[in-house]
């Protein structure tokens, strides 16, 4: 079991100012899995996802507390090389935010941060990545074009191969169809399914149909606090916890 | 709306319409004045020749000296500031992110000095060459312009770092950058065309200020010629053609407004151009 646990959140606590956002977080993330944090708007999974590239940091107000474990090192824990740590995971928000460059540098720029800098490699590797994220047929032909001018469906998929660059293990993804068609969506969904036999991923939602479609592992929030988890079969056709009832009936969201 | 609001929404409609056509016919009366009074004085010899013996009495000569003068102090102030300033304004935006207050309190300062007027720094820069024995020359000129457009330099650019959307920090601090690449890949190429209007504000205040180099910068006839060699500028020109008796040297002193106000001109529209240039892989939020 020990083995395919690829993150361990331990009592995770986080407060902005007096307000308490997360309560004593307790999870298990699988290896090769596809870990969907199901809740409400406003309930923390958004924070609870930014604690785990530490993207926390950015914001001084809040205070996070308890462990995060990946491979057996917490993250949390100030002495970490926090950049290296995060290039560990690729991150997709909920609305695509390129990088104000080309299409090209947008992917080449996370290969450089890689270290990867000779120049047929980093072609070779800019077509790969854009393959995986489902991108490089539309295009190929407009690589050189600022990012900027991509529809948002295909900047949310040049992020995923950005993403995907940096050569993380573990896919960090919030809301990431949110703004999205149901074509661009359904390309994204896709490319999860893929993607999960080589990375770990963790992807935020509020959408019911989306985490029955994809979801190995599911977690439900309310408030800050984790109510219910398990496989998606667990959660969903056999929910223990009332408030995971009803809100899966579609009561309240 | 009652009978009431509509009345007020009519008042207030007709106060800013009389506001902003009124604030424009004033612009255009000085623009306009300006030109009027300019281009009659204004001649080939005024803009490639230094004055002659006898040019404030209304002879021969013109007005290269200051020309170059002030575009040399201005170049110079304005590259030591942007210098200077760019620094400043990204360590505020990504290197103090976790400490408000401390920014609070710089912002508070900048801003305080944004506001002293000119001739203080003038004068402070007039006691520092003493205390340096240094003569009015154009570095000194140099030195207190770039005090005087710092504050105005780093507060502009500030401003618009502080628009860089905190999504497109997280973004790239997730791919592993540092900060010193999330400052200068990052913020400066989404602030590209922000920072060259900064740049072309601090330009128009280094150019067209008076106060600050009538002590430091003083005032010949002659080309700049060295750093430690007094400048002529086009304000003080301007002031020295205007306070004299003769007619036809005081409408040379609206040529030399003419000559200030079309180098801004020009200044904006080559700063735009490249603004523009940039501007393609801007994102927009």
């Amino acid at each position: 079991m020990e083995n395919s646990t690829k993150i361990e959140i331990r009592d995770l606590n986080v407060y902005a100012g007096k307000t308490q956002i997360l309560r004593n977080i307790n999870i298990d993330i699988p290896r090769n899995k596809i870990t969907v944090i199901l809740g409400p708007s406003g309930c923390g999974k958004t924070t609870l996802l930014k604690c785990l590239n530490r993207l926390t940091d950015l914001y001084p107000e809040l205070k996070v507390t308890g462990q995060i474990v990946i491979d057996g090192k917490n993250i949390l824990a100030a002495r970490e090389d926090i950049y290296k740590l995060r290039q560990q995971m690729g991150l997709l928000s909920q609305r695509p935010y390129p990088l104000p460059m080309t299409i090209y540098n947008n992917i080449s720029y996370a290969l450089k941060l890689r270290g990867i800098k000779n120049r047929r490699e980093v072609h070779k590797l800019v077509m790969h990545y854009l393959q995986q994220a489902n991108l490089w047929d539309e295009i190929r032909d407009r690589l050189r074009e600022p990012a900027s001018r991509l529809s948002i469906g295909q900047q949310q998929r040049l992020c995923l191969a950005r993403g995907l660059a940096v050569n993380p293990e573990i896919i960090l993804a919030d809301e990431p169809t949110s703004a999205l068609d149901p074509i661009s969506s359904q390309v994204i969904e896709e490319s999860f399914l893929k993607l999960k036999n080589d990375y770990s991923i963790v992807l935020v939602t509020h959408v019911l149909r989306q985490a029955r479609r994809i979801a190995d592992n599911v977690v439900f929030m309310y408030l800050g606090d984790v109510i219910e988890q398990g496989t998606v079969q667990e959660v969903f056709e056999n929910p223990k916890m009332e408030k995971t009832k009803l809100y899966l009936g579609g009561t309240f969201n | 709306m009652t009978r009431a609001q509509k009345t007020e929404e009519k008042f207030f409609k007709l106060l800013m319409i009389i506001a902003t056509y009124f604030i424009f016919a004033v612009l255009a009366l000085i623009i306009y004045s300006i030109f009027e009074k300019g281009i009659k004085a204004i001649s080939w010899a005024m803009l490639t020749q230094i004055p002659q013996g006898g040019y404030y009495y209304g002879k021969e000569g013109g007005i290269l000296n200051a020309i170059l003068g002030s575009l040399s102090l201005a170049f110079g102030a304005t590259v030591l500031a942007f210098v200077i300033g760019l620094p400043v304004a990204l360590y505020l935006n990504v290197f103090l992110i976790r400490h408000k207050k401390v920014i609070d309190v710089i912002r508070f300062l900048l801003d305080l000095v944004w506001g002293i007027p000119s001739i203080v720094y003038g004068a402070f820069g007039f006691s520092l060459m003493i205390f340096f024995r240094l003569q009015t020359s154009l570095l000194a000129g140099i030195l207190t312009v770039t005090l005087f457009i710092l504050p105005i330099m780093i507060r502009s650019m500030d401003e618009i770092l502080r628009t860089v959307p905190i999504g497109l920090q997280e973004a790239a601090y997730s791919l592993g950058s540092n900060k010193s690449e999330i400052a200068f890949k990052i913020f400066t190429r989404q602030s590209i065309s922000g920072i060259i209007t900064a740049i072309l504000l601090s330009f128009g205040r280094a150019i067209g200020d008076a106060a600050a180099v009538l002590f430091t910068a003083g005032y010949t006839d002659h080309l700049p010629n060295g750093l430690l060699e007094p400048v002529a500028t086009l304000p003080l020109s301007i002031f020295f053609q205007l306070s004299s008796p003769v007619p036809e040297v005081q409408n040379r002193a609206y040529a030399s407004a003419l000559v200030l106000t079309l180098i801004i001109l020009i200044v904006s529209l080559f700063s735009r151009g490249i603004g523009k240039r940039y501007h393609k892989t801007k994102i927009n939020f």
